[in-house]
């Protein structure tokens, strides 16, 4: 039934080109709504966090040394790492806060004031300024200019790329829906976004990942979503210009004390709550290992927990529902993949501490590598999973949560006790993790074999047996020589694997992509031109004798990892 | 936890299985609760509601025994499920179409439940992965949407409960209210109630504990005395461990009460069906003869069957399953199983902590 149904999408998708907008009028967008009551809603996310931070620091002093603490570590920061989108005023805040500090002791109540000064106030003051920092700045004007001009850029440079010959960079014969090609349940997530709050949680891989996520969501014809970005990637300017207007929130990563922490999960509550649809990166950062995620940030993935509780418990049969739909990327290739597995096996050796650094830090690289994407043709394919509840249960079109024996659930149960919905934060930290595990496998169950990850699947594996005396960090050093395969050895286990792979696709475990079925020469071949295609040295290459060959072992590690997880090393 | 434990809801509590563990169980919960008995055989539902007695145990008048899963499911927001595994599958398959999300089920079943796939039997697949054994748990949330689940798991001798002399269990559950609820409801002065979040680990004490039991019954229908027992004990609780941690427990639950404590109870008393087993079959009894007169099951043997199997799977050390495994189902005399197990090169007395 399942294949039918992706049949039938294909067929209309084929028609009509693309999907028509769900929500025409961008005022109509619940992202919209929130922008245009920006003021309002920092407001409230101020005033919901410190709420929450003074019901965990009620004792005399707790909320004295919280502040303390963060304020140490914020001028710590403003000293060793600063950033150049940080706020100007940002030393003459804290220095403030400090001075205020002063008049307080932590013998005192937290309810005691001061000429008109109090704790309360100096948190709220913290908290209040972290709101107003993360807070985006949508403007339905700028998205459209935004969303335009990666269209027509995007669409330029394509067919600039695929297209030779001047004046190629001026006509529009091929889309991004030629590079870029969106399956699974594209109907369903549609349908959602209508009946309740659709919380995407796509695999990240890549900081192309955020723009792409951006197009995808357009090209569904979904209105905007929010979703948290880093704030390193505002350091770009024309990477902020973008992500300001597609609806972005700042992430500060260099922020981990409690009251920024607690106000992010405020906004994004209450954005959920608003019916903002939303996009979470639930691993946190891009992949290291090239591994798909196999543990997930609990933080902002128990906001969806929270504002479901709450929508149920204000809103009763009215309640929105919000749906989590896992999404899988799916590339040839990652520009940072080099630096990605270096720092991951840095860290994994304990060499040394690692300083970040980023692989686009100017606009000029940004650009670079876009063209270098678009320039070297390659395929990326965005695999949207079946929706889900917050509790991990699919749903069907109409949002009903269905068990596996095929019942309706009531999710709303899920959060009751003795008849009454009640707030139990244990038990809804214990569904967040549930969740999470169950989005780890349904990544691995969407996630499409590609012929250029089966390739470094298999030579790595081949290689790595040869040497299994070796650990992980002498065998990465290997040198060139030693890293030959026979053609035919390879080949043989990559028809093993590709079988294996094919089984595992029959049993709903992993996708694959059409290019991995007919004539394996064709599939090998087409799998060694595309794995890490750009990188100044290629993972797999073929030697003049016909012979299979590793320029650099770390880029093939990292590409092998893609398969990770599904036992397939067995089958070598 | 620092709320009085009382039971503070007006809705009955629910025991499914009128076993003695059930009947046992049924007694404790009703000392602060009103409970609703489920019984499979209507006669045996009269007869309890008629003279509060079932199978020579004394029950309380808060006892209400039916035969109605849905009714149960409907009135009763906790469910204490207290039924052997062979028909643990089935009873949650009956019963999960009346269960909902925010139903809290402990259950008390020490067995273990493996699922083949399609067409196959133990002969033509003869080793077990983990994902074909399931504890009851894991049964629990695979055939219904219940969710706040627990189990009960420490000495508690059915014979000893009833007869109210001092004991105390284990609740163990992911939800810190799960445990709260076991305890509000199970806590008296003659019974004590601990907690324990590693819900898979606890499980598998109480699971794997049985083999121990039907190893330290042969031992004494062999006629041997306290130093053979200490030596069991000591190398049984190694072996749980071996096989506790591949099946995803943790080394801790096994020193507990659940663990070490259960040990201790059943492997000294004649109270346990899974000791009496074992010292039949050192008497010279058949296997089949003992399953024939004994009333209730005994989960070890089932236990010995699917562990020895996944033992081999995944190539685990578990030596005192394996000869336990030949003496059950293969005819080996005990002796030659214990002669066995003394020559078995252990090189060291503790390497898992």
């Amino acid at each position: 039934m399942a294949a039918r149904a992706i049949q039938r999408k294909s067929t209309k998708q084929k028609k009509t080109g693309s999907y028509s907008p769900i929500l025409p009028k961008t005022a109509q967008w619940p992202v919209v709504q929130l922008s245009k009551n920006r003021k309002d809603f920092i407001k409230a996310v101020a005033e919901d966090s410190i709420s929450k931070i003074l019901l965990s620091h009620s004792g005399k002093g707790a909320l004295i040394e919280e502040i303390e603490t963060t304020l140490y570590r914020e001028q710590l920061r403003i000293k060793q790492n600063p950033w150049k989108v940080d706020p100007e005023d940002e030393k003459d805040f804290w220095k403030d806060i400090k001075s205020r500090l002063v008049n307080f002791s932590p013998q005192s109540g937290v309810e005691e004031e001061k000429n008109g000064d109090s704790i309360r106030k100096i948190m709220y003051d913290i908290i209040f300024r972290y709101a107003d920092e993360i807070a985006g700045n949508f403007k339905p004007s700028s998205y459209r200019l935004a969303r335009e001009i990666v269209k027509f850029g995007f669409a330029r440079l394509l067919n600039a790329a695929r297209i030779k010959g001047f004046g190629a960079f001026f006509t529009n014969k091929l889309t991004l829906k030629d590079k870029i090609k969106i399956v699974g349940e594209t109907d369903q997530i549609r349908a959602l976004a209508t009946k309740g709050t659709v919380v995407m949680v796509p695999t990240h891989f890549s900081n192309l990942d955020s723009i792409l996520i951006g197009w995808i969501i357009h090209a569904l014809g979904l209105p905007a979503f929010i979703y948290g970005a880093g704030l390193n990637l505002f350091n770009i300017g024309i990477l902020a210009y973008f992500m300001n207007s597609l609806g972005a929130y700042k992430v500060d990563r260099r922020k981990k004390n409690l009251p920024y922490l607690e106000t992010l999960k405020s906004y994004s509550t209450l954005a959920l709550q608003k019916g903002a649809h939303s996009l979470f990166f639930p691993g946190g950062t891009r992949s290291r290992s090239g591994k798909l995620e196999k543990s997930l940030k609990l933080g902002l993935l128990s906001t969806t927990m929270e504002a479901q509780r709450i929508n149920y418990s204000d809103q009763d049969d009215k309640a929105q529902k919000i749906f989590i739909v896992p999404v899988v990327l799916n590339y040839h290739f990652t520009l940072e993949a080099p630096g990605l597995i270096n720092e991951y096996l840095k860290r994994k050796g304990q060499e040394r501490y690692y300083v970040e650094n980023d692989q686009y830090s100017t606009s000029f690289r940004m650009v670079k590598f876009l063209l270098k994407f678009f320039t070297k043709g390659s395929d990326i394919s965005v695999s949207i999973g079946k929706g889900m509840d917050v509790l991990g249960n699919y749903v069907d079109m109409e949002g009903n949560s269905i068990d596996k024996q095929g019942r309706i659930i009531d999710t709303k149960d899920y959060f009751m006790s003795d008849g009454k919905i009640t707030v139990n934060k244990q038990r809804e930290k214990q569904y967040t993790r549930m969740l999470s595990s169950i989005i780890v496998e349904e990544y691995h169950r969407i996630n499409r074999v590609f012929a250029s990850h089966l390739a470094a699947f298999t030579a790595f594996q081949l290689l790595r047996r040869r040497y299994y005396k070796l650990d992980l960090y002498n065998f990465l050093r290997l040198p060139e020589e030693e890293l030959v395969l026979p053609y035919l050895e390879f080949r043989n286990n990559y028809e093993r694997l590709r079988q294996k792979i094919f089984e595992l696709k029959s049993e709903g475990k992993v996708q694959t992509a059409p290019h991995l079925e007919g004539d394996i020469d064709k599939v090998i071949r087409l799998g060694l031109e595309n794995v890490g295609m750009y990188h100044s040295k290629r993972p797999l290459v073929k030697t003049k004798s016909g012979d299979i060959t590793s320029k650099d072992l770390n880029t093939l590690f990292y590409y092998h990892n893609r398969l990770d997880g599904y036992d397939l090393e067995k089958y070598i | 936890m620092g709320t009085t434990l009382k039971n503070t809801s007006d809705k009955p509590v629910g025991v499914i299985g009128a076993g003695s563990f059930g009947c046992a169980m049924a007694n404790l919960l009703a000392a602060n609760s009103s409970v609703l008995l489920y019984a499979r055989d209507p006669e045996q539902v009269s007869q309890i509601n008629q003279h509060h007695e079932n199978k020579g145990i004394q029950l309380s008048h808060n006892i209400k025994a039916i035969n109605d899963l849905e009714a149960i499911a409907n009135q009763c927001d906790i469910l204490f499920p207290m039924i052997p595994s062979s028909g643990f599958r089935d009873m949650i398959q009956d019963l999960s179409p009346y269960l909902h999300p925010y139903h809290i089920l402990i259950h008390g079943t020490k067995g273990l439940d493996f699922s083949l796939p399609k067409g196959e039997t133990l002969v033509s697949h003869p080793s077990l992965s983990r994902e074909e054994v399931k504890t009851m748990s894991e049964v629990i949330k695979d055939e219904s949407v219940a969710i706040r689940v627990g189990c009960l798991a420490g000495p508690n001798l059915s014979r000893e409960l009833i007869d109210g002399q001092p004991a105390a269990t284990v609740v163990a559950s992911h939800f810190d209210e799960v445990i709260l609820a076991g305890q509000k409801l199970l806590r008296s002065d003659r019974f004590q109630v601990y907690g324990n979040t590693d819900l898979i680990g606890i499980e598998l004490t109480g699971v794997l504990k049985n083999i121990i039991a039907i190893a330290a019954g042969i031992l004494s229908g062999l006629g041997y005395g306290e130093n053979a027992k200490g030596l069991l004990i000591s190398r049984g609780v190694v072996e749980m461990i071996y096989l506790g941690k591949a099946l995803g427990g943790n080394t801790q639950a096994f020193i507990g009460l659940a663990g070490i404590g259960d040990l201790v109870a059943t492997c000294n008393s004649t109270l346990s069906r899974n000791y009496t087993v074992g010292n039949r079959l050192a008497k010279g009894e058949s296997l089949e003869k003992i399953l024939e007169t004994m009333e209730e099951t005994a989960e070890g043997i089932n236990t010995v069957k699917i562990a020895k199997r996944f033992a081999e799977h995944y190539k685990v050390r578990a030596p005192i399953t394996q000869m336990l495994y030949k003496v059950l189902f293969e005819q080996l005399a005990p002796e030659e199983a214990l002669q066995y197990l003394m020559k078995y090169p252990f090189n060291s007395d503790i390497d898992f902590l």
